[in-house]
């Protein structure tokens, strides 16, 4: 039953008659009135809302900003005028970058290239680089010894707090080139690599970061050496909670090494591994921009191989200050990836019934 | 009474100890090689002569560092940069993930997305580039010359671990909570007195991921940073690295220590401090690593 104003009205057990229920007048109260009802308690509640304002301003201006810059890919290159001034030219900066046509024939070779090293160094970091981590942690749990186990993780997470340019450096120097003119032979590493056949005498001495052919071995490589340790830790925490009593269980049903891998340790670390997989496919496009530009800035005969899109974008911003065309490829590469975060977050829900956000 | 141990949980075992040790040992190598290195004579570094252990022992490569100005300068740099950048990126952290811990919080579903958003998208190295050229711009009329502080307050926020402090916020009993403001505290008690006791340890794991961090940091840095006395280590590295190494004929070279052995000292003079304080904040690192693959 309503009252004239059109509210509902409660019936009073005690008395027998209907009234307005208050609860209700207050709710219709609140939404006649949203957002004075959210100025007051934003008023009354400031200290907690003042604690967020610096991060929101951080993120604000750091983060969202940024993404305000990316209009620039539809506008005419203007390094004078700031964006928001530059004349609107459309998708042009697009269709050439991905079409090629005109002036931007070499660009767009490029710019494919590009997308195509983002790709596969990507691709073959998930399929080297992920498997990696969870055998090492299966191997870890092997080791029954606390000591001797907690001080091989110790060695192996070390890398991982390295910085880039440190880790890069030492890249470069173990594979240096030799010197035809003192007759110095190549890095160490190098050298090992020769010794066991596996690169030749010449691409040793020339230097293999020269070599487009090796730079994908070297980036995975050095990115295994960098991370895989400390990745292990995940899956490491997954796997000792295991119950002993289901490895119990299944020696008992006569379960020997293998089956009790298969049947009893992956179904319980199978959710880790999916949510660690959804991570590294989102971050799949965001190649780590430093590591690839320490190891190509000198060496451009790699390029071939090492150029991913944000160091391309990053040199057509350096090398011609084309930011427009620059933004571009980076807005082009970031969708992608987006895409990618969301559509492996939503296999993975449906398959299952894990997910990351 | 111990089980006899199967066969194929024998070749495992054997198996496990082998790759392991083998794979750490190759993990330690580079580390163990560039000490090697920074150690030995002109023509065992040049000639590839040392494999693990130095040749020729000499310390003229980290004299001639420690007597160079500019190594100084760029280690201030970068305890400037990790002192204060640390503090400021762990405060916002803190105070912003205490705000979105609490339910009573409005608009609270909204700010959690726009946190982890720029986790699915960023702009790009180029956009952000110009971005913080914009932003010196501000920083220079206000009267901030220094661009050191740019890349203190703008660099190295993280949604990641704000969402690693809200949630360890949000395990706070709220019984407790509920007596401190019984008791008259002030929001901001509430949060110095009660929470961050109360979370200690992933604070200290958040702190450990922002030090390193800045102390890693480099290309932001770099292009950030316009004096090249503000410059920090790691760029003195790497410009070391690129001064040397394009030293092909090293004919103008007189010291008894090859070039590469400055660029092998610099690298241990920049990991010393992080292989100092590595065994005591290992266990929190690993800590960071397992709460970064629990369900948000």
């Amino acid at each position: 039953m309503k009252n004239r104003a059109g509210d509902y009205l409660i019936l009073d057990k005690a008395t027998g008659a209907y009234r307005e229920n208050p609860e209700q007048a207050v709710r219709d109260d609140v939404e006649k009135h949203y957002w004075l009802h959210v100025g007051r308690t934003i008023l009354k509640d400031w200290r907690l809302y003042l604690m967020l304002v610096p991060m929101l301003l951080v993120f604000l201006f750091w983060r969202y900003m940024p993404m305000y810059e990316l209009l620039g890919s539809f506008k005419v290159d203007d390094v004078v005028k700031p964006v928001a001034d530059q004349y609107f030219k459309g998708f042009s900066n697009f269709k050439g970058l991905l079409l090629g046509t005109g002036t931007f024939s070499t660009l767009s070779t490029e710019f494919w290239r590009a997308m195509r090293n983002t790709f596969l160094l990507s691709f073959y970091g998930l399929l080297f680089g992920f498997p990696m981590p969870i055998l090492l942690a299966l191997f870890f749990n092997e080791i029954k010894s606390d000591i001797v186990r907690s001080g091989l993780q110790v060695f192996t997470y070390l890398p991982k707090f390295m910085s880039t340019v440190v880790m890069t450096s030492l890249v470069i120097m173990l594979i240096r080139q030799g010197s035809s003119a003192t007759g110095a032979p190549p890095g160490i590493v190098s050298q090992a690599l020769a010794g066991l056949g596996l690169i030749s005498q010449e691409t040793a001495q020339n230097g293999l970061l020269k070599d487009p052919n090796y730079f994908r071995a070297i980036y995975q490589i050095s990115g295994i050496w960098e991370t895989a340790g400390y990745s292990s830790i995940v899956f490491f925490a997954a796997i000792i909670s295991i119950s002993p009593t289901s490895y119990e269980a299944a020696q008992i049903d006569g379960a020997n090494k293998w089956a009790q891998m298969r049947y009893v340790v992956l179904p319980s670390i199978l959710s880790t591994i999916v949510i660690m997989l959804i991570t590294s496919i989102g971050s799949m496009l965001s190649i780590g921009y430093e590591k690839v530009l320490l190891l190509n800035e000198k060496f451009p005969t790699n390029h071939m191989t090492s150029e991913v899109i944000s160091t391309f974008s990053w040199r057509i911003k350096a090398d011609q200050n084309q930011s427009g065309l620059a933004s571009a490829a980076e807005m082009m590469n970031n969708v992608v990836g987006m895409l990618l975060v969301i559509g492996a977050n939503t296999i993975a829900r449906k398959a299952s019934n894990v997910s990351l956000y | 009474m111990k089980r006899k141990l199967e066969i194929s949980e024998l070749i495992f075992k054997v198996f496990s100890y082998t790759f392991l040790t083998v794979f750490a040992l190759l993990c330690l190598y580079p580390f163990l090689y560039a000490v090697s290195a920074s150690l030995s004579g002109r023509h065992a570094v040049e000639y590839q002569e040392l494999i693990v252990f130095p040749k020729d022992i000499q310390f003229e490569a980290f004299a001639a560092m420690f007597t160079n100005n500019q190594f100084w300068n760029a280690y201030s740099n970068t305890l400037f940069l990790t002192i204060y950048g640390t503090i400021w990126s762990l405060g916002v952290s803190i105070l912003g993930g205490y705000a979105l811990s609490k339910k009573r919080l409005l608009f609270r579903k909204t700010f959690n997305f726009f946190l982890v958003f720029t986790m699915w998208f960023s702009a790009g190295i180029v956009p952000q580039y110009l971005n913080y050229l914009a932003t010196k711009t501000v920083f220079n009329s206000v009267g901030i010359m220094d661009d050191k502080w740019l890349v203190v307050i703008a660099m190295g926020m993280a949604a990641m671990n704000i969402i690693l402090l809200r949630n360890a916020f949000e395990n706070v009993p709220s019984e407790i909570e509920e007596a401190a403001i019984v008791d008259g505290a002030t929001e901001m008690q509430v949060l110095s007195k009660v929470f961050i006791p109360m979370s200690k340890s992933t604070i200290a794991t958040v702190a450990l991921f922002f030090a390193i961090s800045r102390w890693n940091g480099y290309f932001w840095a770099r292009q950030m940073i316009s004096n090249a006395n503000e410059q920090p280590l790691q760029v003195f590295i790497r410009n070391q690295l690129e001064q040397y190494t394009d030293l092909e004929q090293l004919g103008g070279w007189s010291a008894p220590y090859a070039p590469d052995s400055i660029i092998f000292a610099l690298i241990v003079c920049s990991i010393i401090p992080i292989l100092i304080i590595y065994p005591f904040i290992q266990k929190y690192f690993a800590k960071g690593a397992n709460a970064g693959g629990v369900k948000e």
